[in-house]
């Protein structure tokens, strides 16, 4: 069984009750179509446990067959340093199939980021080690695929539904 | 399912096409360690599946000097377009005449349905098998165990 090799730390963007009994965390590319579909999924999750669970999102973008996910992934960690990781985490989700840089420049100025300052950072490449090194991780821990979710420490290997994880979390929390 | 050669074993040397005019041959990569990944077929409706997500992590090979060679029953044509589509960094090797002939020497055919097993092999540079992983064959089994083996051959 594959288990998380990277535990949540500092490094990371924590949705949630910090504290929280149960942990999921997922290694997801923001141009991956099955992560588009995760994402109202994982709301939805999050709405059911409140705060007995904390969400970590982590970059795995597949930079071969998704030509605007390593950017994405970028804007993303831009975003954060500004203290506004989950607004555009869920603005590049919400706007998949518009993935490019005009699509950033808009999403900066929907958030009131300087988006001149965005470009800069995609162009020296500012975040691109943050993103590479949650790919490693990643890799270690057993990611086979986008998304991956691991539940406290454990990667998820059954279907990717509702019911499926919500039980998972469930039978974690009781254990 | 199947039983998969194990550690300590000579890998059963194979020349298979890589492309419709190109054969290659596990013996040719002696000096190196070699990966190879037999996965079931080309062209799983998944995005990051196994061979997309080895292409991804192939840097990460190179750093152990590793050769990564996927294999499936497609034929040599199927891997080109799929290869192609994937944007594939690696050979795929033609196991289509006889048909999963390298499989079965590996012990990774999988009979009943007529492809190969999701199977892992880990070689190291004198043709020896150090690892071998056969994996549920709905369950792409990532590369952790992939690295672990070539760090270990390094140590």
């Amino acid at each position: 069984m594959a288990t998380l090799k990277v535990s949540v730390g500092d490094q990371d963007h924590i949705q949630g009750n910090v504290k929280a009994a149960c942990t999921l965390v997922e290694y997801g590319d923001y141009e991956c179509p099955h992560c588009g579909a995760a994402y109202p999924l994982v709301k939805q999750i999050q709405r059911h446990f409140g705060s007995k669970l904390r969400f970590i999102f982590r970059n795995f973008p597949l930079t071969n067959i998704h030509a605007n996910a390593q950017a994405a992934a970028e804007v993303a960690e831009f975003a954060g340093s500004k203290g506004q990781f989950w607004e555009m985490h869920d603005l590049l989700f919400e706007n998949q199939d518009r993935l490019g840089n005009a699509l950033f420049v808009e999403l900066a100025q929907e958030l009131k980021i300087d988006a001149t300052e965005l470009q800069k950072a995609l162009d020296n490449k500012t975040f691109e080690a943050h993103v590479r090194a949650d790919f490693s991780g990643g890799v270690r821990s057993g990611v086979n695929g986008t998304p991956t979710f691991f539940i406290d420490n454990q990667r998820h290997d059954g279907p990717m539904d509702y019911s499926t994880i919500v039980a998972k979390i469930e039978q974690a929390l009781a254990s | 399912m199947s039983s998969l050669l194990s550690p300590g074993t000579q890998a059963p040397d194979f020349a298979l096409p890589v492309t419709p005019d190109q054969k290659l041959s596990l013996s040719e990569l002696r000096g190196k360690p070699v990966i190879l990944a037999f996965y079931p077929a080309d062209w799983s409706p998944v995005c990051g599946d196994q061979m997309a997500l080895y292409n991804e992590i192939l840097p990460e090979f190179q750093k152990h000097e590793a050769e990564l060679l996927g294999i499936s029953v497609d034929g040599v044509w199927c891997h080109t377009a799929f290869a192609k589509d994937r944007n594939l960094h690696f050979p795929l090797l033609a196991d289509f005449e006889p048909k999963g002939a390298v499989a079965r020497a590996y012990g990774a055919y999988f009979e009943q349905a007529g492809i190969t097993e999701r199977a892992l092999f880990v070689i190291d540079k004198d043709g020896i098998i150090r690892w071998s992983y056969l994996s549920p064959i709905a369950v792409n089994p990532g590369a952790d165990g992939i690295l672990e083996a070539l760090e270990a051959l390094s140590k």
